[in-house]
């Protein structure tokens, strides 16, 4: 009746996972009890959870990406601390739930926090900048989310039911076959990621579509934003890449389920296969984390700088050029497989080119900055400490693209060392640069400055503490995942990592009392104006928050820098732009589709990891029925009046008359005029 | 008389780290030389380690041209143009510039360049399948290694004696590996020596290391490969040519167990943090059985145990 699933699969001789997932589960209630008690469950759902507007999807996602980042971040702290124990001892984890704890870390972060956070980014930013109402698929959008919440939801559920992957947040069989992995944890694995995959694909194809075929009128490809670039290359990379996710696991499930021989150990079966497959997704994918982080970069040091973005042209070539390349490269996750001297100098050339248009990038920001007048906020910190540390990051990372130098240094912490430092130094301190960038945009309230310059240098300083001991107890020969180690010059190096992870803890604790005390003082730090930073893309010309329409008429874009733009026009000719003819505006319906699909999905995920076959019909049923009734739908859309329309449009351009009246013209043009003098 | 031997180690310890932390230094500040105590990749011990260690820290050294002014130029640009500096001249308007944009392109591009010439040579010349060019009058030494849920088998093929967990090897003579694995993948890996390379089920990869002096090497896997893996290391003993054949023949009449099929099944199984040990006679054609899928690969953790369990059992 229940497939596999006994009263087994609840680790009651484990405490700190049933722990763990208990107190999780305790909040979970206890939120959801709040949310009803307090009648908020009909605004939930019917302006979150049913939303189709890609602010609050946006928004979501970046939330879910931030839990999740928690969720892993406990992970590390885990792992820190074993090893910090465990010299010539076992420290407090015994090896099947220490293997639990790295597998779930790095699968988590990858899949669960850095992929929401930039779609979440992205899905907010995209189509404001575009000067749009919507992505072009709103539907879809939400049940992107709602696949990928599925997926991080059946992962955190294998704490309490059962157990997870051992088997590396990449499942290199045959260590992840049946015949070394029979428990569930490698089919939690699996199961999550391909939901979780199907969203993910179908936001590539959502955002390409909307780059590629919505944009305001005026806006020529060469007129977007870089980030508007980046993203386009990084949904790309989705397409392409992830349908090679998906068919790579979906092989290994087959092996697993069915007793097929793709990967296995007889039968003929080549685990290197896998290898290569899930490397021709898996180089791609740290390009959609980390194209997506130059993109808010690039906007947010032209902001910060107060000049436009350094060699335009240069900067979309370089993205386009990262895109392609990150294609032709993956072997070099396995140059010791002994390919032979051929091949493994050809792909470590084709590696290396990547660091050209990557240093291009690195160069036009510097040269951005180079006659700015640089405001050190919170997010112009972020992509600073971003600069310097990148630059590491990669020049470590060329060092292993060299097969000899990689031959000693592969599968080392040494190597842990450099994707952390292009991770935490690019992907996530160009999350963060996002999240306080656009918070204001989002909220109508700016994040509180001085917890978030805390955040960023404690974060700076600790990420440096806990990796650069990384990279040397690398070169002394230790690898990664070790669960205890009895070699005495690894010591030192291994408890220094873990002082760093101390002081990540205190960046932790700031970002959330940023988090916080913004929130509580938000009538202090509220943004009027709808544009806080004095910037220049489209998405500032509108309110904060902007109306669910995003814009009360479709821009017309004439530049580059199209919002700088009308503000300059703004000024020197001492007025707005006449009061436009408002008309109604048709946006998508909300529609619980996504909510409702991906509900049956968790149902058939998890009875697929259990063997809980009536339940797997059940569930595919159930998320063919939402399919057809939503295929059937007669309804698509609704009108917001022109009244409506005008009223918020009204509203905006009192505020920015004020700020007309408030800034002299003369004053204003000489302040952001060029100074040929020194002062 | 003990204590102040005690001193002297800690010393020799203390300096030890305090050179090991210059040299690291030295790959992230790249400066100094090369020599040694017991440690990592960057004291090798062998012609191979050394030759990868001369890449790495050349690879290091071309990169810095670049990177450190690069940094360099981040930060001083980043403080010089802070808004209240009224002393730098505000530009907005540039925002491009031809030659620069040229300049921009030309030296990432020139550094990769040279950088993949090392690269090309490196590859080639430090191929783990190439033998050592060598003038020792002895020819290589054989040695077939497999790797098994949680330990490593060492096979001597001429020398008809296997160890586990522990390989001896003469010093001053190649060693022509070739590796395999009964389950899992692995990572063949003595960091002193030099180049690792990856063990797989039915595929053969070789690899050639050497000691140049006496001394004793660690070694370990460097892929995770399930629950006992942390406990897969070995020692390379590298001793005299005559310690060397002193040992094999002490192997050859020592009472301990044979590696034949049976032998072999036992070890197959799973097992943890297992004590170096030898065996007084193989089998030298196992290997080649192991490889072409001709015997069973390792069971994984469920043998002898009734039905696939919900719960893994680890090593613990
Ligand atoms: C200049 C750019 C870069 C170069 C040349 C480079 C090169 C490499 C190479 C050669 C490896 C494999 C090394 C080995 O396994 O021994 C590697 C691993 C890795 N890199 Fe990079 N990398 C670069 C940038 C990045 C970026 C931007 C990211 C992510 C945002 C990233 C993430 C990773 C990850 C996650 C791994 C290891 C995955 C694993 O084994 O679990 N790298 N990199
Ligand atoms: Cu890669």
């Amino acid at each position: 009746m229940l497939g596999k699933l006994t009263l087994n699969a609840i680790p009651f001789d484990q405490p700190i996972p049933l722990i763990a997932g208990g107190l999780v589960f305790l909040v979970l209630i206890a939120v959801i009890a709040w949310v009803v008690i307090r009648g908020h469950l009909p605004y939930l759902w019917h302006e979150w959870i049913t939303s189709v507007d890609h602010k609050r999807i946006g928004v979501m996602y970046t939330l879910l990406g931030l839990v999740m980042l928690l969720r892993g971040f406990i992970d590390a702290i885990m792992i820190r601390s074993q090893q910090a124990l465990a010299f010539h001892a076992p420290g407090y984890l015994p090896p099947e739930h220490y293997d639990q704890v790295f597998s779930a870390h790095g699968t988590i972060m990858i899949f669960f926090a850095a992929m929401p956070l930039m779609i979440g980014l992205m899905n907010f930013a995209v189509p404001l900048q575009l000067g749009v109402r919507d992505v072009a698929f709103p539907t879809f959008n939400s049940t992107s989310f709602w696949l990928t919440a599925t997926g991080a939801l059946l992962v955190n559920l294998s704490l309490v039911i059962g157990e997870f992957s051992r088997a590396m947040w990449l499942p290199y069989p045959p260590l992840s076959e049946y015949r070394y992995s029979p428990d569930v944890g490698v089919d939690y694995y699996l199961w999550a990621l391909q939901i979780a995959g199907v969203g993910t694909l179908l936001t590539g194809i959502n955002f390409v579509t909307t780059i590629l075929k919505i944009r305001a009128p005026g806006m020529s490809y060469l007129r977007m934003p870089v980030f508007c670039w980046t993203a386009l290359a990084a949904n790309l990379l989705i397409i392409a890449a992830f349908p090679v996710l998906t068919a790579t696991l979906a092989m290994l499930l087959l092996d697993r389920y069915l007793g097929f021989h793709f990967f296995t150990n007889s039968g003929g079966g080549n685990m290197m296969m896998f290898v290569n497959l899930i490397w021709a997704w898996g180089h791609p994918e740290v390009y959609i984390l980390v194209l997506p982080a130059f993109g808010i970069f690039s906007e947010v040091i032209a902001t910060f700088s107060g000049k436009p973005l350094f060699g335009y042209r240069s900067m979309v070539a370089a993205t386009m050029g990262i895109c392609l390349i990150s294609f032709l490269v993956w072997l070099h996750h396995f140059f010791t497989m002994g390919a032979g001297g051929d091949v493994n100098a050809v792909f470590g050339i084709a590696t290396a080119i990547i660091a050209v248009p990557t240093g291009v990038k690195i160069f036009n920001w510097m040269f951005t900055m180079y006659g700015g007048r640089i405001r050190f906020t919170t997010p112009m910190l972020w992509a600073l400490g971003f600069t310097v540390t990148f630059v590491i990051g990669g020049m470590t990372g060329v060092l292993v693209s060299v097969p000899p130098a990689d031959f000693m240094v592969h599968n080392s912490l040494f190597l842990v060392a450099h994707f952390h430092n292009v991770i935490i130094g690019g992907v996530l301190f160009g999350a963060f640069a996002g999240v306080t960038y656009w918070f204001p945009k989002a909220f109508g309230f700016r994040l509180h400055e001085g917890w978030g310059k805390a955040a960023f240098w404690l974060s700076l300083a600790g990420f440096y503490i806990t990796f650069v001991p990384l990279y040397a107890v690398g070169l002394l020969g230790m690898t990664r995942r070790l669960q205890t180690y009895d070699v005495a010059e690894w010591r030192p190096w291994v408890l220094a990592a873990g002082v760093g992870i101390l002081v990540l803890c205190g960046a932790l604790a700031c970002q959330i009392m940023q988090f916080i005390v913004s929130i509580r003082q938000r009538e202090l730090l509220r943004d009027l104006t709808g544009d806080p930073w004095n910037g220049r893309s489209l998405e500032w010309s509108t309110a904060s928050p902007p109306p669910a329409f995003n814009f009360a008429v479709l821009p017309n874009v004439e530049g580059e820098e199209p919002y700088w733009e009308i503000k300059r026009r703004a000024i020197e000719t001492q007025q707005l732009t006449a009061e436009p003819d408002y008309k109604p505006i048709e946006m998508p319906r909300n529609s619980p589709t996504g909510f409702i699909t991906a509900f049956f999905c968790t149902i058939t995920g998890f009875a697929l990891i259990w063997h809980i076959w009536w339940m797997v019909g059940l569930g595919l049923f159930g998320a063919y029925v939402v399919f057809v009734w939503f295929a059937w739908r007669d309804r698509e859309e609704h009108v917001i009046p022109a009244e409506d329309v005008a009223e918020a449009d009204r509203a905006r351009r009192r505020v920015r008359a004020q700020w007309l009246a408030q800034n002299e013209r003369e004053e204003w043009l000489a302040a952001h005029a060029e100074v040929s003098e020194p002062a | 008389m003990e204590s102040s031997a005690a001193d002297a180690r800690d010393n020799i310890r203390s300096r030890c780290r305090l050179r090991t932390v210059s040299r690291v230094l030295v790959v992230l500040v790249p400066a100094a030389a090369l020599g040694g105590c017991a440690g990592g990749v960057l004291q090798p011990k062998g012609p191979i380690g050394a030759a990868n260690a001369k890449i790495l820290l050349d690879a290091v050294g071309i990169m810095s041209v670049i990177v450190v002014p690069t940094i360099v130029g981040l930060v001083a640009i980043g403080w010089w143009f802070r808004a209240s500096n009224t002393r730098a001249r505000y530009q907005p308007r540039f925002v491009y510039s031809g030659r620069l944009e040229i300049i921009v392109w030309s030296i990432p591009l020139l550094v990769i360049m040279f950088l993949g010439g090392l690269t090309w040579i490196g590859s080639h010349e430090l191929d783990p399948f190439v033998p050592i060019a060598s003038n020792a009058k002895d020819p290589p030494l054989e040695v077939q290694v497999i790797s098994l849920d949680w330990k490593w088998l060492f096979i001597y093929p001429q020398q008809r004696v296997a160890s586990v967990n522990e390989l001896v090897i003469p010093a001053g003579t190649p060693v022509h590996f070739f590796l395999t694995s009964a389950s899992v993948m692995n990572q063949f890996f003595v960091p002193q020596l030099g180049s690792m390379i990856a063990t797989m089920n039915g595929m053969q990869t070789q690899l050639h290391l050497q000691a140049d002096r006496p001394g004793s090497y660690y070694g370990l896997s460097a892929q995770f490969s399930g629950d006992g893996f942390s406990g897969m290391h070995f020692t390379v003993r590298a001793v005299s040519q005559d310690d060397f054949e002193h040992w094999v023949a002490a192997t050859q009449q020592s009472g301990g167990p044979v590696l034949d099929r049976n032998g072999y099944f036992d070890l197959l199984r799973e097992s943890c943090d297992v004590k170096p040990f030898t065996y007084h006679s193989a089998d030298p054609a196992l290997f080649a059985a192991i490889v072409k899928r001709n015997l069973p690969p390792g069971p994984g953790p469920y043998v002898g145990r009734a039905g696939p369990g919900v719960r893994p059992i680890g090593c613990g």
